[in-house]
């Protein structure tokens, strides 16, 4: 590995560096392409999957049954009515409860019935009621007041602390465009949407606002002293910052990547279908997205955002003017 | 000298650590030993079952449910729940009338209670009250005499008017009895009738219609009440603040009952129908602050406090059933979560080894004990307030393990800087924190505002969400201050760090610090000088001429992204020249 560490000195100096800043229309396509699919992907496969949670379904409660086996309960329904994404519990000590995606009628009287035969019970102990969401619209509405609020403080905690909202701006601009992405996973997937997806989803926002403000924070330090002295334009100063802290971002992200990783390769061939692999695969991809937007996105932005200011444009033009007659100099002597 | 102070202070700060977990595991074993603690955390109903409460509401014959009244009852009552700590419990409603509600753990009636009580609170004033709970007459709970008027002989002008009190309504109200079953039922008068009723200690009361409604309450609290001293009086009481319209009827109220004598000065507060305090008027109240005061413990007030701002139910509901019901997720996730974390743990175990070598192992030990306080907290909490961990829960502390990493890796990250700037290790430590520690707490800072935010305003599992995001930061800042720091302090004395041995991950020559000064880029003059002395060929050959460069330039002004990416390839040459 002394490669690495020899890769983190040369960022860290200069003397390797990745034109980050330069490069950021190939970033902003990369960006736009993503964003696009995200939006327009899983409005073409039909919209996203809300779980049972959201939007309510069919309970089946089996009563007076001689077994407690839910894997019963799970075949059975999956047999009657396949894709419904039954979710089974025992009840006190002799009943079993089923809740299922809503269904019709029909299919309704199919699965009472295969329960009632399932369980060896008559079809009158197995009773069929419409449940409501347990995530109801006031969780959703209380969660949106809680984040736009979060998002404003956010944005002024951030404008105050690097003591310009250009900062902040960008900051949020690449935690949309991390939320935009992993919500897309999801509809592209046709994973189904459960309250862990969300506050899986919820995860990646923290995540993604920390390791902005992380590299931010690098910045701040390289670009608070552009002064009459200094040798490099603003854009080199915060593309340095961004090589600086770049051995920082990737181990950051493989360390906090590995253990979501290993969930979701357990979660997902170990356990099949779970609420493990719903959590982690919105996780992974958002640590990746959060890591990436934060250097390809966040700070191209800023440089975007503070480049006709006129301190960064008078400064810009005297390193270049300085640097013509280090040339001409050079030429000369 | 600078050194044995740094030691010093590390070797405290070492010792304040030890002292909170000691606290944190003296507290939990005192809970264990004497109170209702566990070692381990509780977990939410997805992992381990709960209780399933069916709630059927109490209708009169005729009287219809809407969907909007069940829809408003599962918000209420969820608040409910939730303000009681962070149990993550399920509302909903089933079928068309019935409300279910799923908890963790076995609910006592207490919490049934908070549940399930309307807790719809009413101002109105009192006209008549008599301390004779029986009926005064010899025929107890005999219907009213049909005959007698029910229409009062003049129009009652506000609500302490006797106007009110009509023959029948005065026979109601001496034939009624506060023992019997019927004063159970009884409180169901609407808001604009007097209403005939009783409080806890038998007391009779004839109020007027109702002044003020719990609607108009903006927040309640529970608190104990103080003498105009400040002194406390050891006694529980509701402290209640109104909104605008509230504190205007409020002092209305109070201004015309200072006014009155006798029963007619008080004011009584009715819940549910029954009266829970009615303390006589002192003067008129214009602040729009009030206070119940009754016969409440800690529980009953800070029960009633959060009923009352919340809001009442739009209905009374009853159990109608409380069966225990299974985990819908069952041991094999929580099982596979672990396994999973622990397989992910010991991933960035290797990898910080082979990253940061020996020093790797400080990011191990912090983590380690990240864990534990983590652990430690978690339990502290599912004690004191109720905190269970769900499956999404366990996947927020194991994402958590990589923002806890990133605080060290940020920190190491910036001691080799320092270290590449040709500083001495122990100096390299003490400037390297006072930048990183700067980082560390902004970005900390974010998302312990993400969780206080959530953390007041959500409800349900999003709330539980904040908790556990709210917790695993202030582990974070904690262990880095009182663990990481402190340790990093001690082994940078050590030869083995302070000499930079090549497995410590410190070592000042792989680090380039001898081979190459500061990131620092001479003016440009210089820099060209130096560039044209030349360092290897092969350096040279990648970067442009200064003829090209001055070519690139020129062409650059036109187009601002071409001078950018001209710029940083005159960086590297400028760098070049230092070694």
């Amino acid at each position: 590995m002394a490669s690495f560490s020899q890769f983190g000195n040369d960022l860290y100096s200069g003397k390797r560096s990745i034109d980050i800043i330069g490069r950021r229309r190939i970033w902003y396509t990369i960006s736009a392409v993503l964003v696009l699919i995200a939006l327009i992907g899983p409005w073409l496969r039909g919209g996203y999957e809300f779980g049972i949670e959201f939007r309510g379904g069919s309970e089946f409660t089996v009563s007076q049954v001689a077994t407690l086996d839910q894997n019963l309960a799970s075949d059975t329904v999956d047999q009657a009515a396949p894709g419904s994404n039954p979710r089974v519990s025992t009840l006190g000590t002799d009943s079993v409860r089923v809740q299922t995606d809503e269904l019709d009628q029909a299919t309704s009287t199919t699965v009472q019935e295969s329960l009632a035969k399932a369980y060896g019970v008559p079809a009158d102990d197995v009773t069929v009621s419409f449940i409501g969401a347990t995530w109801g619209a006031d969780i959703t509405t209380q969660a949106i007041r809680g984040l736009v609020i979060f998002l404003v403080l956010v944005a002024i905690f951030m404008a105050i602390y690097f003591r310009t909202w250009k900062m902040a701006a960008a900051a949020l601009v690449a935690l949309l465009h991390d939320l935009v992405i992993t919500a897309g996973v999801y509809g592209l997937t046709g994973l189904e949407i459960t309250p862990a997806a969300v506050i899986g989803f919820l995860t990646i926002l923290g995540y993604s606002l920390y390791d902005t403000v992380v590299v931010f924070d690098k910045i701040r330090e390289n670009t608070a002293h552009l002064s009459d002295k200094g040798t490099q334009t603003f854009a080199e100063t915060v593309n340095l910052a961004v090589n600086q802290t770049l051995v920082r971002s990737i181990n950051t992200s493989v360390v906090a990547a590995l253990p979501v990783a290993s969930i979701l390769i357990i979660g997902s061939f170990v356990l099949g279908a779970s609420t493990l692999r719903d959590i982690s695969l919105a996780l992974l991809i958002g640590i990746i997205v959060g890591t990436y937007s934060t250097i390809f996105v966040a700070a191209p932005l800023y440089v975007q955002f503070r480049h006709g200011e006129d301190k960064i444009r008078k400064q810009d033009a005297r390193v270049e003017a300085d640097r013509q007659r280090a040339v001409k100099d050079s030429v000369s002597a | 000298m600078a050194q044995t102070t740094a030691v010093k202070k590390a070797w405290k700060t070492l010792i304040w650590l030890a002292v909170i977990f000691a606290v944190l595991i003296g507290t939990i074993a005192g809970g264990v030993l004497w109170s209702t603690a566990t070692w381990t955390p509780k977990l939410a109903l997805d992992l381990e079952g709960g209780t399933q409460i069916i709630l059927t509401p109490k209708l009169e014959s005729g009287q219809d449910v809407s969907q909007e009244q069940l829809d408003q009852a599962v918000s209420i009552i969820r608040q409910r729940v939730d303000a009681s700590g962070v149990s993550e419990a399920e509302v909903t409603t089933q079928g068309a009338k019935n409300v279910v509600v799923s908890i963790p753990g076995a609910p006592d009636d207490a919490t049934l209670n908070r549940i399930e009580s309307s807790a719809k609170l009413d101002f109105r004033a009192v006209l008549l009250a008599d301390v004779a709970s029986t009926a005064t007459t010899s025929t107890p709970g005999a219907t009213p005499d049909p005959s007698l008027s029910t229409t009062p002989t003049a129009v009652p002008t506000n609500g302490s008017d006797l106007a009110w009190v009509t023959p029948a309504l005065q026979s109601e109200f001496d034939n009624f009895d506060c023992a019997s079953t019927d004063a159970d039922d009884a409180g169901q008068a609407p808001a604009d009738q007097p209403l005939v009723t009783c409080d806890a200690n038998g007391i009779k009361y004839l109020l007027g219609p109702v002044e003020i409604e719990g609607a108009d309450i903006a927040d309640a609290s529970a608190g104990m009440a103080t003498t105009q001293q400040g002194a406390s009086t050891g006694q529980w009481v509701v402290d209640i603040s109104f909104n605008d319209a509230g504190t205007q009827k409020f002092a209305d109220v109070t201004t015309r009952l200072f006014g009155l004598t006798g029963v007619q000065n008080q004011f009584a507060i009715v819940l549910d129908g029954k009266v829970i305090t009615a303390p006589t008027t002192g003067g008129s109240f214009t602040d729009g602050r009030a206070q119940i005061s009754g016969s409440f413990t800690q529980d009953s007030a800070q029960t009633l406090a959060d009923q009352l701002k919340f809001g009442a139910l739009p209905i009374g509901f009853t159990t109608q059933s409380s069966e225990k019901i299974s985990a819908t997720l069952g041991s094999t996730q929580l099982m596979s979560g672990l396994i999973a974390g622990a397989i992910g743990l010991i991933l960035v175990i290797i990898y910080s080894l082979i990253q940061y070598r020996l020093l790797g192992a400080v990011t191990i030990a912090s983590l380690v004990i990240a864990a534990a306080m983590t652990y430690l907290l978690v339990t502290l909490m599912s004690w004191r307030i109720d905190f269970r961990l769900s499956l999404a829960g366990v996947a927020g502390l194991i994402v958590a393990i990589g923002i806890t990493a990133d605080s060290f890796i940020v920190y190491f990250e910036r001691i080799r800087d320092e270290l590449r700037e040709g500083k001495a290790l122990t100096s390299s430590v003490q400037s390297g924190w006072k930048r990183a520690i700067r980082t560390i707490t902004a970005s900390d800072a974010v998302n312990f505002l993400a969780a206080a935010v959530l953390y007041v305003l959500a409800v349900g599992n999003v709330r539980g969400f904040a908790f556990t995001l709210g917790l695993t930061t202030i582990v974070d800042i904690l262990v880095v201050i009182l663990f990481t720091h402190p340790l990093m302090t001690l082994l940078a004395e050590l030869p083995f760090f302070r000499d930079g041995h090549k497995l410590s991950g410190l070592d000042p020559r792989a680090l380039g610090a001898v081979y190459r000064g500061r990131a620092q880029f001479r003016a440009p003059s210089a820099s060209v000088s130096a560039a044209k002395k030349g360092s290897s060929s092969r350096e040279a050959a990648k970067r442009q001429t200064i003829a090209e460069r001055k070519a690139a330039e020129l062409a650059g002004t036109t187009s601002g992204s071409k001078a950018v990416g001209s710029a940083s390839s005159s960086t590297r040459t400028d760098e070049g020249k230092n070694s």
